[in-house]
């Protein structure tokens, strides 16, 4: 049952993933050269499908474009990120797991797992325990929100499901993230 | 020169059956084993003749060349020879001499060969007849002399039988040649764990559950292998029966239950466990019951392997704000941090020999391995420039590490001499390959 959730999930976010990243990217970059509010040339997307997170310009910060989302969806895609060999939360991470927090207010019947995950810089058993870190970083913050404790389980994959294959430094800042999957 | 074979009670079994023919130790004189690891010695130069047709008619095989030439590679494989190029023999190859009185000595140590073996094969169906024999070539001396039976698909078992006789000559010990090693690879899409012979042959698929398999431990007397698998979708340790496949205990504590380590001689491993809300390392009976808890600093500890004396662990703990290794008395629990150097410093693998750890640094992006010693605390980097290396392990005599890099591009296993010389590839198969653990010798 999980596993045709993440199958669809994982068909609903690549495929149009892969036919919007370049374009993505590129709207992104211009929408942070310019000044005005005015929306970039963005390509039509349905309104159920997720973004591919967008790495930042210079601090390489990183942030999933939400436009479009659901409540629900802000929920499951927007992934908090990570700096390297740290799980401790970025700002943009606390402002993420906030929102989270607020929709586990208004549903009370969600219940989750978060998943802890790292690059694929350093080793293995290392970045088990990495990928803990991230996850209970994050479910300690969701608490300290008034999140029951029982309503949030954490794992850690590690290294070892990376959200993007590569091997660049924005491969790198996407795969070190905590994800929500519903229990 | 007697030789007789004796006819053991079991000659029907299908398995080889190692005869002793005669008591060569008084052969042995009074050699001094050198110090043959290190590369600023000679590697012994040895010469090894297409083996010899001894049933009397001439007999067209190839398992006459393939035997020797399987000596000759696994000889290499321990990085202590220079096998002499079969091109430079002086043989009259008619009439080949395998034993002493017929051996022409001169004509092997004018080519530089100060070591021969010969071998005479007598072939009868599927039935192997062998006769080994290592020579001294300078001196004019049978060092070891065995004789062998078995059955064409023995032969691997049988030249390794060989081989461990020779390196004993030189070192004193009985080699690699009856070990394997454990590895995790991705040939079927997933991180599955798979084990082959020491030379990288015969590669078997060990878990097969379509799931996440890494870190596989071999318990000392090579009957369990303990490893990490999310087949429950989290980090749990499975420890399983080599022989049976039986399934053994689970450690599926709440948390991560990673990184096993067997105790030497002891149905008891470490790991780290998380149940607590830290990552800390504990002792745990084969059987998965906890024991107690080793380290109690503050920090993620996680990684343990145990000195050779099962007296002590080295292990990786972020304590002082990175990762580095430290090296714990477990009955006194007295820890000292054994890594000054770099930032992230994981993956430690004592020695065999007990006076050096391996690990993996990762400097600028990219990982190196290392030996320390524990006296001198002096780090030594083995690999430089050679794409990203990982999971240095050694093997049961201490003489060679084996690792990962991706030096090729994809992950793949290399073995090296414990000084980093001679780094060569050990196998590769679909996928990448990683996360190597050498077995101890196994004892049949």
């Amino acid at each position: 049952m999980r596993k045709k959730l993440w199958i669809c999930l994982a068909l609903v976010l690549i495929i149009p993933g892969l036919l919007f990243t370049v374009s993505c990217t590129t709207t992104a970059n211009e929408q942070e050269g310019e000044t005005s509010d005015q929306p970039a040339d963005t390509p039509d997307q349905p309104a159920d499908t997720p973004v591919e997170p967008v790495v930042g310009a210079s601090d390489g910060t990183i942030k999933v474009n939400t436009e479009g989302m659901t409540k629900e969806q802000i929920f499951y895609n927007e992934h908090v990120y990570f700096e390297f060999d740290k799980a401790s939360l970025t700002a943009y991470g606390q402002e993420v797991l906030t929102r989270k927090a607020e929709f586990m207010g208004e549903n009370a019947d969600v219940y989750i797992t978060m998943e802890g995950h790292c690059d694929e810089r350093g080793t293995n058993e290392y970045n088990l325990t990495l990928g803990d870190k991230r996850a209970q970083s994050a479910k300690s913050f969701l608490i300290d929100l008034g999140v029951a404790a029982n309503r949030v389980s954490t794992v850690s994959y590690g290294e070892e499901r990376p959200a993007d294959e590569g091997s660049s430094e924005e491969a790198w800042a996407k795969n070190r993230r905590t994800t929500v999957v519903s229990d | 020169m007697i030789r007789y074979f004796i006819k053991p009670a079991i000659v029907c079994t299908i398995f080889f059956i190692l005869i002793l023919t005669h008591p060569c130790i008084a052969d042995d004189d009074n050699y001094n084993y050198i110090d043959i690891d290190n590369p600023s010695s000679r590697k012994i130069p040895i010469a090894i003749p297409v083996f010899v047709n001894t049933a009397g008619s001439a007999a067209d095989s190839p398992v006459f060349k393939q035997m020797s030439d399987l000596m000759i590679e696994s000889l290499e494989f321990t990085r202590y020879f220079n096998v002499i190029d079969r091109g430079a023999y002086l043989v009259d190859p008619v009439n080949p001499a395998i034993t002493r009185d017929k051996v022409k000595f001169q004509n092997w140590s004018t080519i530089g060969a100060d070591f021969l073996v010969t071998g005479g094969l007598k072939l009868s169906g599927n039935n192997i007849k062998l006769e080994l024999r290592l020579f001294d070539t300078v001196k004019g001396k049978r060092l070891v002399g065995k004789g062998y039976r078995g059955t064409v698909s023995d032969q691997r078992q049988i030249i390794h039988r060989f081989c461990s006789e020779i390196v004993r000559h030189f070192t004193g010990s009985r080699g690699i040649f009856n070990s394997k090693i454990a590895f995790v690879s991705t040939g079927t899409g997933n991180k599955e764990i798979y084990t082959c012979d020491f030379d990288g042959h015969r590669p078997k698929q060990f878990t097969n559950n379509k799931s996440i398999n890494i870190s596989p431990a071999w318990s000392s007397d090579g009957k369990w292998l303990a490893y990490t698998s999310f087949l429950k979708r989290k980090p749990d340790i499975y420890i399983k029966d080599l022989k049976k496949q039986e399934k053994g205990a689970v450690i599926a504590k709440k948390g991560l239950n990673i990184s096993p380590a067997w105790r030497p001689g002891k149905f008891v491993l470490a790991a780290t466990l998380s149940f607590s809300g830290a990552q800390k390392i504990y002792l745990l009976t084969g059987t998965g019951k906890v024991i107690r808890k080793l380290t109690r600093n503050w920090g993620s500890d996680l990684s343990p392997t145990w000195s050779p004396d099962g007296q002590k662990i080295a292990f990786v703990s972020d304590r002082s704000g990175n990762p580095h290794i430290y090296v714990m008395d477990v009955n006194t629990g007295q820890t000292e941090r054994l890594t000054f150097h770099g930032k992230y410093n994981t993956q430690p693998s004592w020695s065999p020999r007990g006076d050096r750890i391996t690990y993996s640094s990762i400097e600028k992006g990219s990982g190196n391995i290392y030996v320390i010693g524990i006296e001198d605390q002096d780090p030594i980097r083995l690999t430089d420039k050679s794409g990203n290396n990982e999971s240095p392990t050694w093997s049961p005599d201490g003489s060679l590490i084996a690792f990962s890099s991706t030096r090729e591009g994809r992950s793949r296993i290399f073995v090296m001499t414990s000084y980093g010389t001679d780094q060569k590839r050990l196998l590769a198969l679909p996928g990448k390959q990683s996360n190597p653990k050498w077995s101890p010798s196994f004892t049949k």
